[in-house]
């Protein structure tokens, strides 16, 4: 069974995000980037996989700029054996990246395709299902558990009103839950290992897939700002505040 | 123009973000047609007729619409797109899982989560975990659309006379098949429509620690919310959990317990009306979102704090 994850480099979970002065979108220069964090969870499942022996091939993708392909190399050095990069510059919208991963889909033949449940930096929760679509695959989104059976899997999502579990038949989609499972560090090794691990590198103009945005951002702004709050010295001034002041018990 | 919502339901009721979403998408256009995809749901589309925004039901109804499979639920709402510019539903868990499916198939870009309606093409939406808020237009000729539920009223839902037209299924053969759900069972006010939330982090240390924080929601008719960390650590089930991957909570009141407030929970939580943060880490980033800080270890401010409200005349409910 060959499985292909798609990771995408995003802004360092961790940063404090600051927006641009002149409304473009959020400074990205001189800060930290790393893969988008689910990613890092879709690849990890992907590798215990196929240390379970159910698996023999971990293809990882990503779709971005020069320096996207890092992620591809951290991918590597936990325990993909190869490497796509689709370079492309400029904003690319999920369904410019799905139209993308069908191609190569279309091309590699994996029986899974596994990436996160949603992007930390544009927040949009789309690709996966969208890849899912455009291939006529199952999906099972946000899955938190995932069991691989004989031609299917039996996968545990993480919804509103608490778990659901469904089977979905090879070939399948599945976006991956942060629950799902605890990434691995790479080994100082694996990393020295991962340099010679192939990467390939596609212009995305030989994929023959229009990428031009649809949604135009006319405006990034900061969101308004709460007004300080205070901080009260004992249980009893909180609750006389709620009830005073704040009404609202 | 006119606009075709999907309904999200249980067969039996409406579910609230479903009403809430009903709202953002009369603004962007009066003519409101609701598709009710379900199994035994008449009950849905007689309560979805009484909403006033709703123009129009379209009920689809066949055993195997039972569960809800966005693999099945796609290929209807494709078969009724034609007729609407816009296609919406709510950004919960039912609409982050189908509608980025029916976009594709469109080929269209799909806007999620949008928290203002600009105009019929224009939308605001939180990008970064709310850090930021972009204004974005879509060029798609037709336009798929997910609403946070939390940032619409719900609409109201009686004084409606819309009609309801019955629909044909749309058989497909799906390689998706629904196993089983493990819904939470709970009498207290659902999280993400609460009036009061209170929440527990790390700092709850445990599962039966949680006490302490039931017993205050049980006094305040409170839901319970948790941080990531709670619930990776096993404290509660994930369907507590607030934040950036998940729910979109915005309470009158919000009260933080042993959460240190990483930007992933402020996500989830900052647009509430008040917030309250109970962590003896006065450096706790939870306090620069707190409009009532109380610097103190929990398990003595928890139960003196129930004290507090066994002692007050009235609570409002």
């Amino acid at each position: 069974m060959k499985i292909l994850v798609a990771v995408k480099r995003v802004i360092d979970y961790n940063v404090q995000i600051r927006v641009k002065e002149d409304g473009t979108g959020v400074v990205t220069d001189n800060v930290k980037m790393s893969t988008n964090p689910p990613d890092d969870n879709a690849i990890e499942e992907a590798v215990k996989i196929k240390e379970s022996g159910k698996a023999n091939e971990i293809v990882a993708i990503t779709v971005g700029e020069e320096k996207a392909q890092e992620t591809v190399r951290k991918a590597l050095a936990v325990g993909a054996d190869r490497g796509i990069h689709v370079k492309v510059d400029g904003i690319i919208e999920p369904l410019a990246v799905s139209k993308i991963l069908q191609k190569v889909v279309d091309k590699e033949k994996p029986d899974l395709v596994f990436m996160g449940k949603q992007a930390i930096d544009d927040d949009c929760n789309q690709t996966g299902q969208m890849l899912a679509a455009l291939l006529n695959w199952p999906q099972a989104t946000f899955a938190s558990k995932i069991e691989v059976k004989d031609q299917y899997l039996e996968v545990t999502r993480e919804v509103d009103e608490g778990l659901e579990t469904i089977e979905v038949k090879t070939p399948a989609i599945v976006t991956c839950d942060l629950r799902l499972n605890e990434p691995r560090y790479a080994s100082l090794p694996n990393i020295m290992k991962a340099k010679k691990k192939p990467i390939e590198e596609i212009n995305v103009s030989d994929l023959g897939v229009d990428v031009k945005p649809r949604i135009e951002q006319l405006k990034v702004e900061e969101p308004p700002k709460r007004k300080a709050g205070i901080k009260v010295s004992s249980v009893e001034e909180l609750v006389q505040k709620l009830k005073n002041e704040a009404k609202v018990i | 123009m006119s606009v075709l919502l999907i309904a999200e339901h249980n067969n039996k009721e409406i579910k609230s973000f479903t009403l809430n979403a009903i709202t953002a998408a009369s603004q962007i256009d009066e003519d409101l047609h609701v598709l009710l995809i379900g199994h035994n749901a008449d009950d849905v589309a007689k309560s979805l007729s009484l909403v006033p925004n709703v123009k129009k039901v379209i009920q689809v109804d066949n055993e195997i619409y039972e569960n809800y499979i966005a693999e099945s639920f796609t290929p209807v709402v494709l078969k009724h797109a034609e007729n609407y510019s816009h296609i919406v539903c709510s950004a919960n868990t039912f609409g982050k899982n189908l509608m980025p499916r029916i976009a594709a198939l469109l080929d269209t870009s799909q806007v999620s989560d949008i928290i203002k309606v600009i105009s019929t093409d224009t939308f605001l939406r939180p990008i970064y975990a709310g850090n930021a808020f972009a204004t974005v237009k879509s060029s798609d000729l037709k336009k798929c659309i997910t609403i946070r539920p939390t940032s619409f009223e719900a609409a109201q839902t009686s004084g409606g006379t819309a009609e309801i037209v019955k629909a044909d299924k749309h058989e497909v053969t799906t390689n998706t098949k629904f196993i089983k759900k493990e819904e939470v069972k709970s009498d207290r006010p659902e999280l993400g429509t609460a009036r009061i939330v209170i929440s527990g982090g790390r700092g709850m240390q445990n599962g039966e620690n949680f006490k302490l924080i039931t017993d205050i929601a049980d006094k305040l008719n409170a839901a319970i919310g948790a941080s990531r960390a709670a619930v990776d650590a096993g404290y509660i089930t994930n369907d507590h959990q607030v934040g950036q991957t998940g729910k979109v909570v915005v309470p009158d009141l919000y009260i933080a317990v042993g959460i240190s407030g990483a930007i992933q929970h402020l996500a989830g939580m900052k647009e509430s009306k008040i917030i309250v943060a109970i962590n003896k880490d006065g450096e706790a980033p939870i306090f620069s979102v707190a409009d009532y800080g109380l610097e103190a270890d929990l398990f003595e401010a928890l139960p003196k704090f129930l004290e507090e409200l066994n002692k007050l005349n009235t609570i409002q409910k």
